[in-house]
C-alpha cells in the first residue's frame, strides 16, 4: 500500500512531539516531511535561558538530533521557510536563505509554526544590536554581544525579559530592565510579590526603570543602537536592546492560506483546522476554544490528540487545559494560579515575611480557593492548584490552608521543602531512593517535561507520592520557566479517558456487573484493562452491587488473590485475626506449633496488635491457615485491618469506658469489609488515648459521658490528625456512626483513596451532613453495610465461597 | 527434534492468570494464559528485583510484576520502556488443549538465577 504524505510546517517542540506520538501508535502510516525555518533539529526552547546564562550548552538542549529524523525516515528540510501552501493542489512551497526553493505534496498537513516575538513599533527597532528573544539565533547574538559590549537594556519585565536580563548579567553586562507597569510580572504576580522579586533582583545588581514608556531607540554613527529614550525625555545608554514584551501566534502563513484565524489558527477538539479537515494545527500557533496556550504541557496534550487522529484511531479529544504558572527566575521560587489578584466578593488570606523572603496569598470566593500567589516557597503550589481545580469547599481546611500540605507531616524526604537548596546527592524520593541528581539527569538526558514522565523514568514520587511537590519543583527548575498542569479529570489509567467518578457512576446507573460490561459500555481502549484499572473496577463492581457482581480474583493484586502478603523473596506473611488485640495461651500455642512445623523463619508483633508470621512458602499457606485455626486477619487487603485498643476500664485505673469490648464489637461488625483502601480503627478508653485514635480512619475515644468519634486520620505517608466527627452516648451509636461513615466511604471513595483523601476531596461537612444530620440516611448506610457483610466468607476457611483459586497454591512439578 | 514435555491442560491455567512449573534444577517457570487463550512461558523471575512473575496481574500480552509493578512482555520477557531488563523466555506448544514445554530448555535454560534473600537468611548473608 502506498503511504500517505504527511507534511509538517514547523520543527518545534509541539510539532515534533506530535510526530513522536504518531510514530508510537502508527509507525508506518505516513511518509513524513518536516520544514523548519531554523537550521537546527528540534531543541528545547524553554532551556534557552540556561544557555544564555552559561549553565547549559546548545548541544545539551537538543531534543531530537539529526539521526532521530533519519532513524524514523523523516525528511527534514532545516533552514527552509515555507512561503506558500496551495490548498487546492495540496502543495507546500519553501525557500532557504540561499534562495533555493522546494515543493512537496501533502495528503495531510500539520501547522506547527509556533509564535513570534512582538516588536514594539518604535523608531530604531531595526537598528543593529536590537534583538528579540525567541530562538537559538537570538540567544547566540546576545552571547556574542555580551562578549563585546557593556550596557544592555531589556524592554519587558515579564518572565522572558527577566530571564534574558539575568542571563546577560551573568555574562558580565550591566543590565537595566524597562517595564511599563508598576511591578514585575504583573500577569503572574500581585504587587507585593512583584516588588519582592524586584528587590531581590536589585540586590543581585539588576537595575529597573519602572512605569517607563519607551519612545525610541537612538543610533550611533555606525548604525548600532547607543541609547533608549523615554517619553519623559530621559535616556539610558545601551549597546544591546532586547525586546521581550510578549509573543503572538505565528499565523501569517495560515492567513495567506485563508484558514480561519483569530488570535491563533482556529482548531476543533481533534486539532483539525475548522477550515480544512486535512490540515491540523498544534502548539502555540493554534487557538482552541478561544485559547492559544503557551505552556508545554497543554501543547503536548494537543500533540497526543492530533497524533491519535492522524493515526485514524479517532478516539482522543482535546478539551482544553487549566494552567498555572510555577516558575523560577534566577533561584527565586514563584507560583501563581487562578485569580490571584482578588477583588470584589473575594477574601484574602495573606502571610507576608519580607525579611525571610516569604509571601503567600490565597484568594477565596464562596468558600472555594480561586487563586494563589506564592513567593519564596512554592512546594505547596501543586496542592493549591489541585484545590483550585477541584473547586472543593475549603471551610474545614481553612485554619491550616495557609500552612500548606507539607505542614501536615509528610514523611520520606527529611522535611525538605525547597528543591533548589538540596544538594544533588540528597534523596528526594524516600520510597524508591531517587536523588535530586538522578532526577535532574533523567530530565535532561531523556527530555522529560511532565511529572508523569519523570515518574515513569525515575520512579521518583511514583510510590507514595509525598515528594510530588519536590519533584515538580525540580522539574520546573531543570526544564526552565514553564510548568503546567494536568487536565481537569484525571483518567483512571491509559486504558480510558474516563475518571474514577465517571466509572463509579456508570456502574451504578447502568447496573454493570462485570469488568467486561464496564469495558464495553465505557469503550475501554484495551481488551482487558491493566493492573491499574482492573482492581479499581473490580472494587467498584462488588461495592456497588454486593451479592450480585462476582469478585474477579484475576483482577486483584497478588495479596488479595492469595490472601497473604507477598515479600521481597517471593514468600508470604500470615497475620491471623486477634479480635481487638486479645489472644489466649491456646492460640499462642497453636501459632508456635505452626512456626515449628512449617519452619517459618520469622515472627513479629505488628503495629496493629497482632502477630505476623514471615517467610511462609506459598504451597504452605493453606496448611498454616488451617493449623492455626484463627480467622483471616486481612492484613493484606484494601479492607478492614485492625481495631487497636487499650485495656480500658476493665483494668486501667484511669479508664472511663470499656474500650476493649467496644473494639471487639467494632471488629466483629466490620471484618471482611473491602474498601477503596485499607481501613484502620482504634478505641481508647480515656482521653490519654493510648490506642492512638487520633491517626486512624475511625478513632474512638471514651470519655466519662460517652464516646468521641474522630474520622479520616492517617498515620502513614501523610500523618494527618483525625477530625472530630461527633460525640455519642452509647456503644450502639458508636457502631452505627462508624459503620455509616465507612459505608459512605465505601460507596463514594475512589479506589486507593484513603479516608483522609476522600474527606479532603468531598469535605468533612459533606460527610457530617450525610451521616450525622440525616438520621434516615445514617440508618440506611449502616443497614447497607450490614447487608453487604452478611454471610461474607472467611477466605482462609471458605475458599470456594470467597472465589479463591486453590490451584495457585500447588505448583506443577515436572519429573 | 524438540522433545515436548507435557505440563498441564489449558484449563488448568486460569484465564488472565498463571501457574508455576517446578523443575529439577533452577527457578520455576511461569506459564501464562491470556484472555484469548494464548500461552506463554517465562522464567518466574522479574529482571528488576527477582519478583515471581507468576503472581502478577496478566493483561493483554503482558504481566505486571507483583513486587514493583514492572510490566514484562509475555512474548519476549522484555521489560516495557522506560524500564530496562529481560527475563528468559521458554518455548511453548499448545496442542489439543494441552500445554507442552521444551524438555531441553526446562533442563538447561536459565539455571543460575536465584531469588533475592529476605529475613534471617538476608541477615546471615550480610553478616
Amino acid at each position: 500500500m502506498k503511504k500517505s504524505k504527511l507534511v509538517m510546517v514547523g520543527n518545534g517542540m509541539a510539532g515534533v512531539r506530535t510526530l513522536e506520538e504518531l510514530l508510537k501508535i502508527a509507525p508506518d502510516l505516513y511518509d513524513i516531511t518536516v520544514f523548519g525555518a531554523e537550521p537546527h533539529p528540534n531543541y528545547n526552547r524553554i532551556l534557552l535561558s540556561p544557555v544564555l546564562a552559561g549553565e547549559q550548552t546548545l548541544e545539551q538542549i537538543v531534543l531530537n538530533d539529526w539521526s532521530w529524523y533519519e532513524d524514523n525516515h523523516i525528511t527534514l528540510h532545516a533552514g527552509y521557510t515555507v512561503t506558500q501552501v496551495d490548498r487546492t493542489r495540496r502543495m507546500v512551497h519553501a525557500t532557504n536563505a540561499a534562495g533555493e526553493t522546494l515543493s512537496v505534496a501533502y495528503d495531510r498537513l500539520i501547522m506547527a509554526t509556533g509564535s513570534n516575538p512582538f516588536m514594539l513599533p518604535i523608531p530604531g527597532k531595526d537598528l543593529q544590536g536590537v534583538l528579540a528573544y525567541r530562538d537559538i539565533a537570538d540567544t547566540q547574538a546576545m552571547i556574542d554581544a555580551a562578549a563585546h559590549y557593556k550596557h544592555a537594556v531589556v524592554i519587558g519585565g515579564g518572565l522572558l525579559g527577566l530571564e534574558a536580563a539575568n542571563g546577560l548579567m551573568k555574562r558580565g553586562m550591566q543590565v537595566a530592565v524597562v517595564h511599563g507597569s508598576e511591578w514585575l510580572m504583573e500577569r503572574q504576580l500581585d504587587d507585593v510579590a512583584g516588588k519582592m522579586l524586584q528587590k531581590s533582583l536589585q540586590e543581585r545588581g539588576m537595575q529597573f526603570l519602572m512605569k517607563a514608556q519607551t519612545q525610541e531607540l537612538l543610533a550611533d554613527d555606525a548604525g548600532r543602537v547607543r541609547a533608549v529614550r523615554f517619553k519623559d525625555g530621559t535616556e539610558v545608554s545601551a549597546d544591546l536592546v532586547v525586546m521581550a514584551v510578549g509573543i503572538r501566534p505565528n499565523v501569517a502563513l495560515a492567513q495567506s492560506m485563508r484558514l480561519h484565524v483569530n488570535r491563533g489558527i482556529v482548531v476543533n477538539d481533534t486539532m483539525q483546522t475548522t477550515t480544512d479537515a486535512r490540515i491540523y494545527a498544534v502548539g502555540e500557533c493554534a487557538e482552541h476554544r478561544g485559547v492559544a496556550y503557551g505552556l508545554v504541557a497543554p501543547l503536548f496534550e494537543q500533540g497526543k490528540v492530533a497524533a491519535n487522529h492522524l493515526a485514524e484511531f479517532g478516539i482522543g479529544r482535546y478539551q482544553g487545559s487549566l494552567t498555572s504558572t510555577k516558575l523560577k527566575v534566577t533561584g527565586i521560587d514563584l507560583f501563581s494560579a487562578g485569580d490571584f489578584m482578588g477583588g470584589e466578593g473575594t477574601e484574602e488570606i495573606v502571610m507576608s515575611d519580607p525579611g525571610a523572603g516569604l509571601y503567600k496569598k490565597l484568594v477565596l470566593k464562596d468558600d472555594k480557593l480561586v487563586g494563589a500567589c506564592l513567593y519564596g516557597n512554592t512546594v505547596d503550589g501543586s496542592w493549591y492548584f489541585k484545590l483550585l481545580r477541584d473547586g472543593r469547599p475549603v471551610s474545614d481546611l481553612r485554619d491550616k490552608l495557609m500552612f500548606g500540605e507539607s505542614n501536615i507531616g509528610d514523611s520520606g524526604h527529611a522535611g525538605q521543602n525547597k528543591a533548589a537548596s538540596m544538594p544533588d546527592d540528597a534523596e528526594v524520593c524516600g520510597c524508591n531512593g531517587v536523588t535530586k541528581g538522578t532526577i535532574c539527569k533523567a530530565i535532561k538526558e531523556k527530555g522529560l517535561f511532565t511529572l508523569d514522565e519523570v515518574r515513569k523514568h525515575t520512579k521518583a514520587s511514583a510510590s507514595c507520592g509525598s515528594c510530588t511537590g519536590l519533584v515538580e519543583q525540580i522539574l520546573m527548575a531543570t526544564v526552565g520557566g514553564d510548568y503546567s498542569a494536568t487536565p481537569k479529570t484525571k483518567p483512571v489509567c491509559a486504558c480510558t479517558d474516563h475518571g474514577h467518578q465517571a466509572v463509579r457512576d456508570a456502574i451504578r446507573a447502568n447496573k454493570l456487573l462485570s469488568k467486561e460490561e464496564v469495558f464495553a459500555f465505557m469503550e475501554w481502549k484495551t481488551p482487558n484493562g491493566c493492573p491499574t484499572c482492573r482492581p479499581a473496577i473490580n472494587y467498584y463492581l462488588i461495592s456497588t452491587w454486593p451479592k450480585e457482581a462476582l469478585d474477579d480474583p484475576q483482577s486483584r493484586a497478588i495479596n488479595e488473590r492469595s490472601h497473604a502478603n507477598i515479600q521481597k523473596d517471593g514468600t508470604y506473611s500470615v497475620v491471623p485475626r486477634m479480635w481487638a488485640g486479645e489472644t489466649t495461651a491456646d492460640e499462642l500455642r497453636r501459632i508456635a506449633d505452626v512456626v515449628d512445623k512449617y519452619k517459618i523463619p520469622a515472627v513479629k508483633v505488628t503495629g496493629g496488635q497482632r502477630i505476623d508470621l514471615l517467610g511462609v512458602k506459598k504451597e504452605d499457606l493453606q496448611g498454616v491457615w488451617n493449623d492455626i485455626g484463627m480467622p483471616c486477619g486481612h492484613a493484606y487487603g484494601k479492607s478492614l485491618r485492625t481495631v487497636k485498643t487499650c485495656v480500658g476500664s476493665e483494668w486501667c485505673r484511669f479508664g472511663t469506658q470499656d474500650s476493649t469490648q467496644m473494639g471487639r464489637d467494632l471488629e466483629r461488625a466490620l471484618w471482611r469489609m473491602y474498601a477503596p483502601h485499607k481501613v484502620k480503627l482504634a478505641v481508647s478508653g480515656c482521653p490519654r488515648n493510648c490506642a492512638e485514635s487520633g491517626i486512624k480512619d475511625v478513632g474512638v475515644i471514651g470519655v466519662d459521658s460517652g464516646w468521641e468519634i474522630y474520622v479520616a486520620g492517617n498515620g502513614g505517608i501523610k500523618t494527618e490528625v483525625a477530625h472530630f466527627f461527633t460525640k455519642v452516648k452509647t456503644a450502639e451509636e458508636v457502631l452505627e456512626v462508624s459503620g455509616a461513615f465507612l459505608q459512605l466511604y465505601r460507596e463514594e471513595g475512589w479506589y486507593l483513596e484513603r479516608t483522609v483523601h476522600y474527606i479532603a476531596r468531598v469535605g468533612l461537612d459533606y460527610a457530617k451532613k450525610k451521616v450525622l444530620e440525616d438520621h434516615a440516611n445514617r440508618k440506611a448506610l449502616w443497614a447497607r453495610l450490614q447487608a453487604a457483610l452478611e454471610g461474607e466468607p472467611d477466605p482462609w476457611f471458605e475458599g470456594e465461597k470467597a472465589r479463591v483459586d486453590a490451584r495457585q497454591f500447588i505448583p506443577i512439578a515436572v519429573a | 527434534m524438540t522433545q515436548w514435555k507435557y505440563i498441564c491442560k489449558l484449563e488448568d491455567i486460569p484465564v488472565l492468570g498463571a501457574r508455576r512449573v517446578t523443575r529439577a534444577q533452577g527457578l520455576e517457570v511461569a506459564v501464562f494464559r491470556t484472555a484469548t487463550d494464548e500461552v506463554f512461558a517465562l522464567l518466574d523471575r522479574c529482571p528488576h528485583k527477582g519478583g515471581p512473575l507468576s503472581q502478577g496481574i496478566v493483561f493483554g500480552k503482558s504481566v505486571a510484576c507483583p513486587l514493583h509493578n514492572w510490566t514484562i512482555g509475555l512474548c519476549d520477557g522484555q521489560a516495557q520502556a522506560p524500564d530496562e531488563g529481560c527475563t528468559p523466555s521458554f518455548q511453548v506448544k499448545l496442542e489439543g488443549g494441552s500445554v507442552y514445554l521444551d524438555a531441553d530448555e526446562l533442563a538447561h535454560r536459565a539455571l543460575t538465577e536465584t531469588r533475592p534473600l529476605a529475613g534471617p537468611a538476608l541477615r546471615a548473608a550480610v553478616a
